[in-house]
């Protein structure tokens, strides 16, 4: 088993102003297993995915990632994990404005230290990106962005792949294509993925659904 | 409509107090740092004015003893009696309670205007001629004085410290010399029909006002430097305002386009964002007007200290507050004000109505905007190489530091951008490419800050590099000057020749200053006739000269000349110079610092040659011993001990004045490199919100926040490193424009420049400590940030 | 009369209290103050008198220039004690001022000089008599026969004055009332000199020929506290008849009037106030000041109504204490020269 999260709580703020926003969630996930995790605004699924992928500490429970205990992990421990297991494409803002396309592309990867220019070439053409590479971020369509950002994530082949409305913020055609990139490329890596989506239809296309209300998970 | 708009416009500090504090505080700053200066200038300007006019010596004529010595009483009656108005003076030193006190005893009756300024009213007049004892001095002098039992202290403002000037009868008593006169002080309007004054009084000389001292003009020359250091400070100050307003204006394009399309004319938008501006001036410049004088009263004792001790001049070391200073702050402040927001303002004007709401306060560096940066700021400097070249006048030497100064600033944010991306391409781990792309990518957002710096260091560079080189060239041009042990001075000629006798006995050397006064390439000067002495060949520097200018004017086949004289006649080593009726090839030039006339050497043989009636009265004397032949000089001689200079006193004076000048100028250093460290805080702090979107992804991917706040640590440093790298060149630049153009111009002397690496060193790495203390507090903020706040860049939902 | 004199004095001395013209009108405090039916003693009160606060010698002269100017002259000298002590050293509380002028029809040059007492720089000697200040003097073996002198910046002059009449007393056989209070001077004069010498101009030396009018006065509190200034006339007729009359302003529309009829024979007779009237009748814009350039004169007691006109309307004496001082000329019933005085027009 690749993830195994149980009985993970998190609360924000404090006395009157407390929200629980996870209040005990248990999944688990396998090597190369796609798992889409839906439910409305406020439901707890983003947070959970910041828990996972070591960017946030829960209150309790247990994340264990390819046998690691996450949530006992120093600030330093979880940047590793962040480095060396997981990769993340958010909803926006995903990259590094100062850093071209290309460099954006295998800077987690060479941070990881297992970069592979062949295998960034090849992502960037699969992404549709090689004309591209010389570019700024700022430069580039919210598409061309998050292909970029996907690139970036598979660069470093990472066991996990986490991603938060990676094509929350695109229209439905281009949202579709940067799905299909992603979801082809993730299988050929092996790689597990985790996607947050409110999208019924992306929930559809991965192996397993959760849904989540109320920070429990409902189904 | 104004009145909401006004209300709509100020809403935006209120919610970004920030910003507010910034924009008040560097403009605050930067009046300071100017106005301190000022008020130091205006202190020690106004203490010698009223110094020379206590005593008449700047606007009057005087009548001194022949001999130096005290006038007779009865002299000064005779003068009155044949019709010469003069006013007797004596002046003297008495410990009066805790101070050795100045005495300076006048006749108001017959003091001619601005001689005694002493405010007396028609109630005081009586007990001030009738030997009531009354003294009047400045309030700060009463005060040190203390208790006096015997006399009566009067408040009075507009004198010199450590002086009382009281009635002639009370001086007499007081400084025990009944009868007795120092100067007679000649009015200027004299009666028809006057006899000559060798009849009257054949022992008194004549003497013209000194109105163009030496004192003047080096005094002047320490303040103009203080005063371009002003200029600089102040320049720094509104690189910051400049940056503050442009980034409020940005901030608020949004609410100005909404007050646009709810119907406020641009008139009127512009005429309020005037208004507001204006009051933040007027608060700004009150807070650095308060802040100046804070500053100017911390710093005038020393100054006070330096100008007393290197010029002999009396200036208070206390500050009065002058009326006229605080409107000029204020009026700078606003001028800065309007400097700073020029650009922004007339971006508004031309803002179509429609446009963008949200500006992008954050951007690429643009090339195209570089591009022309670089194209203005290589006119500029161009245009300051041929301001140097062939310019003339203070004004081209003021608009020549303009130009350097403004190319310089400008040229910065191109070299860094060149340097950083030199750094990316050559960056060998990916942190390090991410470092030195990041770092190339803030320097829109702090290339003000940067640029203040920059002004801040090359001031610093140019003024520590110009008082540094004054100093050395000074204390040379004493070694110089004075180097014989012991100087003195007889009052006839006929004393000089038995000083002479005397002093070849017990002296190693007796070095006659003989003189004349002569036209010098139509220019007024002074011949001097040297002794052919190893005195002169061992401490003589040349600017330039022949190989042996010293055995040229020994074999009467050559003269020195004064750099002045050479600079307004152009003349030059081998030029022909004509004295009287004989002309000699220039052997050499030699600096002449302080002087305003012209001045030339001959050998002693050739000078009597020329002018056979002059006769020596002052002596330099080389001795093994100074110590024994001054009391041999006092004992056996009988000299006054007042007409014998000891050159190691002169010397440790100047030493200690130097020190002092030091003083002041690291002060205000430390000054200017703190705004400038300000400025860095202040950008930090308002790039900060607007980095989070740039640093979450590095965050993301794996690097801790402890990392990220420590690399923004280096970054400031490296971002002051790099700016100083251009900051001492250009401040060299500025040393170099301030001494040997501005002060040619100014004075008719060049100073030479002496470079100082270790105090470049000293300073890059106190400009580094300001932008590590400016970066340590955004830094510790960043490695502090909650994930959430990182986490929300990602993603509106939780 | 000249009581301006005094004013000028005291000025460099008095408390300004604000009262009378330049702190004349102020209390004696230790100074002797003048008693009724003086006895002079000559040649002693020629000379000075420390114990009073204020005193005076004034001397005005028409001239004639060979070159056909009419010229006006005027040297004074004013004592002025701050307190009643005499000595030597720079602490001697007398203080002196002299003031030179002469006036031409176009120019008028004026000198002033200050001095202290007791250290040689002015002075009155009485016998033979020296008065001086700096290098200006009158003096001469007897009051009879002086010689004047004085310099200041582009003018000097140097005459020789003869007495042809003897001192007439002023007031009541020299004293001198000055305000219906009582206040009064010691106060005689020589008017009856002749002059001749030479005056030095911007243009060369002039020389000139006329006569002079010496007035004495000291005394300690010479006006009333009210009174703010006063117009004084000498007039010498062609008749060889002299008319000295004053008028002190008291208030708005009052004044204090009084006069001395002088036969050529130096008789002399007192006329108390009221008996002298004088009225401006024109005005002249004097550097700004509004000051009466030509009166109607009249003392009907003696058949005078006259027209007195400035030879000079600007003789505007800008001294430490300014006022106005020149020449006049005498039309009507009748004619002749004189000196006009006018005090508080600031």
């Amino acid at each position: 088993m690749l993830l195994d999260v149980e009985n993970v709580t998190k609360i924000f703020g404090a006395a009157e102003e407390r929200i629980e926003v996870l209040r005990g969630v248990s999944l688990s996930l396998d090597a190369g297993e796609t798992l889409a995790l839906t439910g409305e605004s406020g439901s707890g699924k983003s947070t959970l995915l910041h828990l996972i992928g070591g960017l946030d500490h829960p209150d309790s429970g247990s994340i264990r990632l390819d046998g690691t205990e996450v949530t006992t992990l120093d600030d330093a421990g979880r940047a590793r994990l962040r480095r060396d297991q997981v990769g993340v494409v958010f909803q926006q803002f995903n990259l590094i404005p100062s850093l071209r396309v290309a460099d954006n592309i295998s800077f987690q990867a060479r941070l990881a230290g297992r970069s592979d220019p062949d295998w960034n070439a090849t992502l960037a053409g699969r992404l549709g990106l090689s004309s591209q590479l010389s570019k700024y971020p700022e430069q580039l369509s919210g598409g061309q962005q998050q292909r970029v950002a996907i690139g970036r994530t598979l660069a470093a082949k990472p066991p996990l792949i986490l991603a938060d409305e990676p094509t929350g913020n695109l229209d439905e055609a281009t949202a579709d294509a940067v799905l299909e990139a992603m979801l082809t490329l993730v299988r050929e890596t092996r790689s597990a993925l985790l996607i947050v989506t409110h999208s019924g239809h992306v929930a559809a296309r991965m192996d397993r659904q959760i849904h989540l209300a109320k920070g429990r998970i409902a189904s | 409509m104004m009145r909401a708009g006004l209300q709509a416009l100020l809403s935006h500090w209120t919610r970004n107090p920030l910003q507010l504090f910034t924009l008040l505080a560097g403009l605050a700053l930067a009046t300071a740092l100017w106005s301190g200066v000022q008020a130091i200038n205006a202190e020690a300007r106004a203490s010698y004015d009223a110094a020379a006019q206590t005593l008449g010596e700047a606007r009057y004529a005087q009548l001194r003893g022949a001999d130096g010595g005290p006038i007779p009483q009865q002299t000064y009656i005779d003068l009155r009696r044949a019709g010469w108005l003069v006013s007797p003076v004596l002046e003297g030193r008495a410990q009066i309670g805790a101070v050795d006190l100045r005495i300076a005893g006048i006749d108001p009756l017959t003091a001619p205007p601005g001689v005694g300024t002493i405010a007396l009213t028609n109630g005081e007049i009586g007990d001030f001629l009738t030997g009531a004892g009354q003294l009047f001095a400045t309030p700060d002098t009463i005060a040190r004085i203390g208790e006096t039992p015997d006399l009566t202290f009067l408040p009075t403002d507009g004198i010199a410290p450590d002086l009382a000037i009281t009635d002639i009868g009370i001086a007499q008593s007081l400084l025990n010399a009944e009868g007795e006169i120092t100067r007679l002080v000649v009015t200027s309007a004299q009666p028809l029909g006057r006899p000559p004054l060798e009849q009257i009084a054949p022992d008194l000389v004549l003497m013209a006002p000194q109105t163009d001292t030496d004192m003047a003009q080096l005094t002047d020359s320490f303040h103009l430097n203080l005063t371009a250091f002003g200029l600089l400070s102040f320049a720094v100050g509104i690189f910051i305002v400049n940056g503050a307003i442009g980034l409020a204006f940005e901030q608020r394009r949004q609410m100005f386009r909404t007050l646009r399309a709810t119907g406020l004319p641009l008139r009127n938008l512009i005429g309020l964002l005037a208004a507001e501006l204006i009051l933040f001036a007027l608060v700004a410049g009150t807070i650095g007007m308060a802040l100046g004088y804070l500053i100017a009263a911390a710093l005038l004792p020393d100054v006070a200290a330096t100008l007393r001790g290197l010029y002999g001049a009396d200036i208070a070391g206390t500050l009065t507050f002058r009326g006229g200073w605080f409107v000029s702050g204020l009026v700078i402040a606003l001028g800065g004000t309007a400097l700073a927001s020029i650009g922004a303002m007339s971006k508004l004007a031309r803002l179509p109505i429609l446009a963008a709401g949200q500006g992008r306060a954050w951007a690429m560096v643009s090339s195209a905007r570089l591009r022309i940066q670089a194209i203005v700021s290589v006119a500029l400097l161009l245009a300051a190489a041929g301001i140097a070249a062939f310019g003339s006048g203070l004004i081209a030497g003021f608009s020549l530091l303009g130009a350097l100064l403004i190319g310089g600033a400008l040229a910065l944010p191109v070299i860094l951008d060149l340097l950083l991306s030199a750094g990316e391409r050559l960056a060998k781990g990916v942190t390090a490419q991410w470092f030195w792309a990041d770092t190339r990518q803030q320097l829109p957002g702090l290339s003000l800050a940067l640029m203040a710096l920059l002004l801040a260091m090359a001031a610093n560079v140019g003024v520590s590099t110009m008082v540094s080189s004054f100093r050395l060239t000074f204390i040379g041009f004493l070694d110089q000057r004075l180097a014989s042990e012991i100087y003195v001075s007889t009052e006839t000629a006929e004393g000089g020749r038995l000083l002479e006798e005397f002093a070849t006995e017990h002296a190693d050397a007796v070095l006659p200053i003989l003189s004349a006064e002569t036209d010098l390439a139509g220019l007024p000067g002074t011949v001097f006739g040297a002794r052919d002495h190893a005195t002169y060949r061992d401490n003589w520097t040349f600017l330039s000269s022949i190989s042996n200018p010293w055995e040229a004017i020994h074999a009467g086949t050559g003269i020195l000349l004064n750099e002045q004289t050479a600079r307004k006649r152009e003349l030059s080593v081998g030029d022909p110079l004509t004295i009287g009726e004989a002309t000699f090839p220039i052997a050499g030039i030699y600096g002449d610092y302080g002087n305003p006339t012209g001045q030339a050497i001959l050998s002693e043989a050739t000078f009597r040659g020329l002018f056979p009636e002059a006769e020596a009265t002052r002596f330099g004397l080389r001795t093994s011993d100074p110590d024994a032949l001054q009391e041999a000089l006092i004992q056996d001689f009988g000299l006054d001990a007042g007409a014998i200079i000891d050159q190691a006193g002169i010397k440790a004076i100047s030493l200690d004045v130097f020190e002092r000048t030091f003083a002041v100028t690291t002060a205000l250093n430390i000054l200017t490199l703190a705004v400038a460290g300000f400025a860095i805080l202040m950008s930090l702090l308002t790039l900060a919100g607007m980095r989070l979107p740039q640093l979450a992804p590095v965050w993301a991917q794996g690097l801790t926040r402890r990392a990220l706040g420590r690399y923004e640590l280096i970054r400031a440093l490296l971002l002051a490193a790099l700016t100083t790298l251009v900051a001492i060149p250009l401040g060299i630049v500025l040393a170099w424009a301030l001494l040997a153009v501005v002060n040619v111009e100014a004075f008719g002397w060049k100073l030479p420049m002496y470079l100082f690496p270790l105090l470049y060193l000293r300073l890059t790495l106190l400009a580094c400590l300001a932008a590590a203390l400016a970066a340590l507090w955004p830094a510790r903020k960043l490695a502090r940030t909650p994930a959430a706040h990182l986490l929300k860049v990602f993603s509106n939902e939780r | 009369m000249n009581v301006k004199a005094l004013a000028v004095a005291i000025c460099l001395a008095a408390p300004a209290t604000g009262q009378g013209f330049a702190g004349l009108g102020t209390e004696v405090d230790g100074f002797s103050v003048p008693q009724p039916n003086p006895a002079f003693d000559f040649p002693a009160d020629h000379g000075a008198h420390p114990d009073y606060r204020i005193e005076w010698w004034y001397i005005t002269a028409n001239l004639d220039g060979a070159d056909g100017v009419e010229y006006g002259l005027q040297w004074t000298l004013f004592r002025s004690a701050l307190a009643p002590e005499d000595g030597t050293g720079w602490d001697t509380p007398q203080l002196w001022m002299g003031h030179a002028a002469i006036t031409t029809p176009t120019d008028h040059f004026v000198a002033e000089r200050l001095g202290r007492g007791g250290v040689g720089q002015a002075g009155v000697i009485a016998d033979p008599f020296d008065a001086w200040i700096d290098d200006w003097s009158l003096s001469g073996p007897d009051f009879d026969t002086l010689r004047m002198t004085a310099t200041g910046e582009g003018f000097a002059y140097n005459v020789d004055l003869t007495a042809t009449g003897p001192l007439v007393f002023q007031g009541d056989r020299g004293f001198s009332v000055k305000s219906s209070e009582g206040q009064a001077s010691y106060y005689y004069s020589q008017p009856f000199f002749e002059v001749e010498g030479t005056l030095t101009l911007p243009e060369g030396d002039v020389a000139v020929t006329g006569s002079a009018w010496l007035d004495r006065e000291w005394s300690s509190q010479p006006l009333g506290e009210n009174q703010t200034g006063w117009d004084w006339f000498s007039l010498s007729f062609d008749t060889g008849e002299k008319l000295m009359g004053f008028l002190l302003h008291e208030g708005e529309d009052t004044s204090y009037t009084s006069a001395t009829w002088i036969e050529p024979d130096g008789t002399s007779t007192p006329y108390p106030n009221g008996a002298f009237a004088a009225e401006p009748l024109e005005i002249t814009d004097v550097g700004g000041r509004d000051v009466p350039t030509r009166w109607q004169v009249a003392l009907p007691d003696r058949g005078v109504d006259v027209t007195v006109s400035a030879m000079n309307p600007q003789a505007w004496m800008a001294t430490s204490v300014p006022y106005w001082e020149g020449p006049v000329h005498i039309e009507g019933s009748h004619t002749g020269r004189g000196y006009l005085e006018m005090t508080g027009y600031e």
